[in-house]
């Protein structure tokens, strides 16, 4: 077993579908939360292989969509100062701020990289010593403990050169948070299965049982999909709210308690603004006061000014599951990856990017 | 953002308990993977890695339960 195409076989797929079609009686609504499922439901056509009255709506969980402007701007202007090297994960370097993105920071000769680990960062931090060298630690649960790492390692080996600007975000605030607006149409959710991986499912329990919401921790491969929303529409169908795991090759109830650990002491719980979103509590992560140290926020202490953001993109509605991409007016014309107009049509896993890439190539 | 992939371990390159360190294949591409959340990790196992760090080991017997089977895994408990 490989564990990739055993999880793409069309056979298995159209078994899958027809089941799904053959228990299904009502409409439901079913919320995937992660980006990465997203960008994998309009690549493979999902959506063609399920019940017309089955909806699936694209949650928050992209990082890069989610990462507010004003700490994008933030960004900017500590990549443009002199002697700072600043590293990034791709999908970062053409996220709008509110006025430009890293990309045009490089073009104007700042020193902006784009690293595949962040212990890469540490590297160029002792290639470097006359340089800072700041990385731009974004992401969820999955990427909270490679982050962690990074931090812990530069305290360890006293890299007084190096620091980190934080914008780490959680997934149950952000699900409760979806779960009380009163706009919501979400029935039922496909966790993230490898935010899974590092924290388990425990913590989507309580959600579960008090929201009265099926949740089911699913996988990446149209397989796992189809088979998170079998696995979805069945307990809907039955009444039950309960938290299944279909990625079970993979995630184990009390998660990966190693990364778990190293996550726990270099970050604590803060609150978050999520871009398009707001302010939800205690959803994020930030250094504990023992690693403040290595907050690129203190070691480069600067007021920006916060401007509002443009209110022709309703990224904000996308990233809540309340608007499609293709419900947008400026959806292909105005606002197309190579001119966004917010993050959700920049990141390979934001709603408007996926539809815009593989809508294109269907029709 | 939170794309991580399968692939095997080839051998372990560095068994340093804090950073150990192994070289994974992806479909015949060599990469040099973090070890350090997965402690228990062998040559011959299937690592999902992410950002350079394998975060679980992928379990063929619970794979083949979900691929041989409609109904899947079921919770272990019930959560109501």
């Amino acid at each position: 077993m490989k564990y990739v195409d055993e999880f793409r076989d069309s056979e298995t797929v159209r078994k899958f579908s027809e089941a799904i079609q053959g228990i299904q009686t009502k409409p439901w609504t079913l919320m995937e939360v992660c980006g990465g499922q997203t960008h994998s439901i309009v690549k493979y056509g999902i959506q063609e292989l399920l019940p017309q009255e089955l909806t699936l709506l694209h949650g928050p969980g992209c990082p890069v969509c989610v990462t507010p402007a004003h700490l994008i701007d933030k960004a900017i202007a500590i990549a443009g100062l002199k002697d700072v090297i600043f590293c990034t994960f791709g999908d970062m370097l053409r996220v709008p701020g509110s006025q430009g993105d890293l990309s045009s920071v490089k073009a104007q000769g700042g020193d902006v990289r784009i690293v595949y680990s962040p212990m890469d960062v540490l590297e160029l931090a002792k290639e470097n010593p006359e340089k800072q060298v700041v990385f731009f630690a974004i992401g969820f649960e999955t990427t909270a403990p490679a982050n962690a790492m990074a931090v812990y390692q530069a305290r360890q080996e006293g890299l007084d050169n190096v620091s980190f600007l934080v914008s780490q975000v959680t997934v149950p605030p952000a699900l409760r948070s979806i779960l009380d607006s009163s706009s919501t149409r979400v029935e039922a959710f496909l966790a993230a299965g490898h935010v899974c991986t590092i924290m388990g499912y425990k913590e989507y329990e309580p959600i579960a049982k008090e929201y009265k919401v099926p949740i089911v921790v699913t996988g990446f491969e149209p397989v796992d999909i189809l088979q998170g929303i079998y696995m979805c529409v069945k307990q809907l169908e039955e009444g039950r709210a309960e938290v299944e795991n279909q990625y079970s090759r993979s995630v184990k109830k009390e998660g990966n308690l190693p990364a778990q650990k190293i996550m726990q002491s270099v970050f604590e719980i803060v609150p978050r603004t999520w871009r398009g979103v707001g302010e939800i509590p205690a959803s994020g992560l930030g250094l504990r006061p023992e690693y403040a140290q290595f907050d690129a926020e203190r070691r480069f202490d600067m007021e920006l000014p916060i401007f509002e953001e443009s209110s022709e993109c309703i990224s904000g509605l996308v990233l809540q599951g309340i608007k499609k991409p293709d419900q947008c007016s400026a959806f292909g014309n105005q606002c197309t990856p190579e001119f966004p107009l917010g993050a959700t049509m920049v990141s390979s896993e934001g709603a408007c990017a996926a539809y815009y890439r593989y809508q294109k190539a269907q029709t | 953002m939170c794309l991580a992939v399968p692939g095997k371990i080839l051998k372990i390159l560095d068994d340093d308990p804090v950073m150990p360190q192994g070289q994974v294949s992806f479909g015949g591409i060599l990469k040099s993977v973090n070890l350090a959340y997965v402690p228990k990790a062998r040559p011959g196992d299937y690592v999902i890695v992410h950002v350079g760090f394998a975060i679980s080991i992928l379990d063929e017997q619970e794979a083949q339960n979900i691929l041989a089977t409609l109904e899947g895994p079921q919770s272990e408990e019930s959560a109501l």
